[in-house]
């Protein structure tokens, strides 16, 4: 069975970026990494497949300006390939469009499982997932903490309010997997080196028959009318420890009454 | 004109409605003549509670039957939609239920959905969705410019329930939908993990552990101190991820927002992340070594130390109270 895994490469977190008073739309200037997210999912399809010569991890993304370091890091954690969906007029995608796009390319690979995160860094409209279910047809468990495949079928222990569902849900599905449950590899030297040299197909709208007034800003269907700054919050009193800290905490608390 | 129908889909456990499904009716009844809840299971259960805050009806598409909700409730609405007796805004809170069938109704309809929504604004005819960016430091407005029904994913603790004492709601039913292939996942089996003390999301206290723990054994300092405090246990992203504590208690942009009366952040930093979850609190205090840690700029309290020294200080000091 092949295990297509959709990652998102993402401006580094770490470095936020800005929002462009002209088109209101991330500046996305800076080199793109592998969202943390969906490395639980890579590693996730790579246990799952683990010792089984019969199939293998495929990567899904969509990404502008072709970008593909981040696909990388994945194809060197251990996935065979990647396709990588790039066209301009992809610019301004919301989730469905995004959904519309990665479905097309998910359908290249027939896969039997596709596991996604439960949602991305920096969008986080975590509704890409389902979309993609429901475009292709398929059943889908979201925020899998656990998945266990059993022949034609997976059971997922789906995290919940309270605790968690196990979920029994028949393959092809779709399973997103929430961040922390499994610990991704780091990526080895050999595996570096290696994933120069795998396959990554680079597409287009086109190339996709993906018609591009469907998707991006055209297909987003959404207008922003207005961009505010939200209300500051005002600092308080920073002290430094000098041994003492937890008193002035105390005085805090008794001063509001939860004590 | 105006906003004629909104619709809610309405979570309930122990047969009373969750507070998010009570959030979302207090704000839409000041945005709609007509709102109707949207439930599974007994909707007369949830009349009285749900009439309280505003709904006009309840309507129940029925049992699961072992299935999800996301495809079950999706389909119904969708099929209502298409007889056109369907709303004109959709409105889920952003829980695990609610994403699933937002998602869903979106792909089945064609419609977008505007995400991570703080604040809902009557504009004319149509609905405007505010979303915070960049942690919270900038609103984004947002409408849609299609006729298509407006689905809406609000973040929990977006806005205060408050009962009117209006009359139970009128109970109904809407019928189901035909989810054929993606309506075959099926429940086996719940497990409860029992956990003592108040939830996160409605705790007046948490108590929240960040990387400067260290490992993964400093956590327990989080749990003394939460329990002392009666209040909960929380976590930054990166504790999540590590695998420390489960994806339910992670405070944050990607987890639960929470705004209790006092929040303790122990070694997190306050990346934007972390910080667009709890900077509603009422209080803040900050424990972090790091004076020039984020954090500190929304503390009413920071203290610049090191969380193992002051933590089984302040553990300490707390059980010599009693």
């Amino acid at each position: 069975m092949n295990i297509v895994v959709c990652v998102k490469q993402i401006p580094d977190p770490a470095d936020p970026g800005v929002l462009d008073p002209e088109t209101k739309t991330l500046k996305r200037d800076v080199k793109l990494i592998l969202d943390e997210s969906d490395s639980y999912g890579v590693e996730m399809a790579l246990q799952l497949l683990d010792g089984s010569d019969e199939g293998e991890v495929r990567l899904v993304s969509m990404a502008p300006n072709n970008e593909v370091g981040g696909l990388r890091t994945a194809l060197a954690m251990g996935a065979a390939s990647a396709v990588l969906v790039s066209d301009e007029a992809l610019a301004g995608s919301d989730s469905l469009s995004t959904a519309k796009v990665l479905v097309e390319a998910i359908k290249r690979s027939e896969p039997t499982l596709i596991l996604t995160a439960t949602e991305s860094s920096d969008g986080y409209t975590g509704t890409v997932p389902v979309q993609i279910a429901e475009l292709l047809d398929l059943p889908s468990v979201t925020f899998a903490k656990e998945i266990t495949i059993n022949g034609d079928t997976v059971t997922v222990k789906r995290q919940t309010e309270d605790g968690y569902d196990e979920v029994e849900c028949p393959l092809p599905c779709v399973v997103s997997v929430t961040a922390g449950v499994v610990e991704p590899r780091y990526p080895s030297f050999k595996g570096i080196m290696a994933a120069k040299n795998k396959p990554v197909e680079e597409l287009d709208l086109a190339g996709l028959g993906i018609d591009a007034s469907t998707v991006g800003w055209a297909g987003a269907r959404q207008e922003i009318t207005e961009v505010t700054e939200a209300a500051a919050r005002e600092a308080g009193e920073i002290i430094v420890d000098e041994g003492d800290a937890h008193e002035r905490i105390v005085a805090f608390l008794d001063d509001l009454k939860v004590l | 004109m105006g906003i004629s129908t909104i619709w809610i889909y309405g979570e309930a456990a122990n047969g009373s409605a969750s507070s998010s499904t009570l959030e979302l009716l207090t704000k839409a009844r000041e945005l709609a003549d007509t709102v109707e809840v949207i439930v599974h299971g007994d909707a007369a259960a949830l009349a009285t509670e749900l009439g309280a805050h505003g709904a006009t009806s309840v309507q129940s598409i029925g049992d699961l039957t072992g299935g999800l909700a996301g495809p079950q409730i999706a389909s119904a609405i969708a099929g209502a939609i298409a007889a056109g007796t369907g709303p004109d805004v959709v409105l889920c809170a952003t829980t695990y239920d609610g994403r699933d069938i937002a998602g869903r109704l979106s792909a089945k309809l064609d419609a977008p959905v505007i995400t991570n929504v703080v604040d809902l604004v009557a504009d004319g005819d149509r609905l405007l969705g505010v979303e915070p960016v960049f942690g919270g430091v900038v609103n984004v407005t947002t409408g849609f410019t299609s006729d298509s029904t407006a689905i809406f994913l609000v973040r929990p603790k977006s806005f205060e329930a408050s009962s009117t004492g209006s009359a139970a709601a009128a109970v109904g039913s809407l019928a189901a939908g035909n989810t054929g292939n993606t309506g075959t996942s099926l429940v086996k089996d719940r497990f409860v993990e029992e956990t003592s003390g108040p939830k996160l999301d409605e705790a007046a206290v948490v108590v929240s552990g960040g990387r400067g723990l260290g490992e993964a054994e400093k956590y327990e300092m989080i749990e003394s101190l939460a329990k002392l405090l009666k209040g909960a246990p929380g976590a930054s992203r990166a504790v999540v991820d590590s695998g420390w504590v489960p994806y339910s208690y992670q405070v944050g942009q990607t987890g639960k927002v929470v705004k209790p009366t006092v929040y303790l952040a122990c070694g997190i930093s306050g990346a934007t992340q972390h910080l667009v979850g709890m900077k509603g609190s009422a209080n803040i205090i900050a424990i972090n070594k790091d004076e020039e840690a984020p954090i500190f700029g929304v503390a009413d309290l920071g203290i610049v130390g090191d969380v193992h020294k002051v933590l089984p200080k302040l553990i300490e000091a707390l059980e010599a109270r009693g």
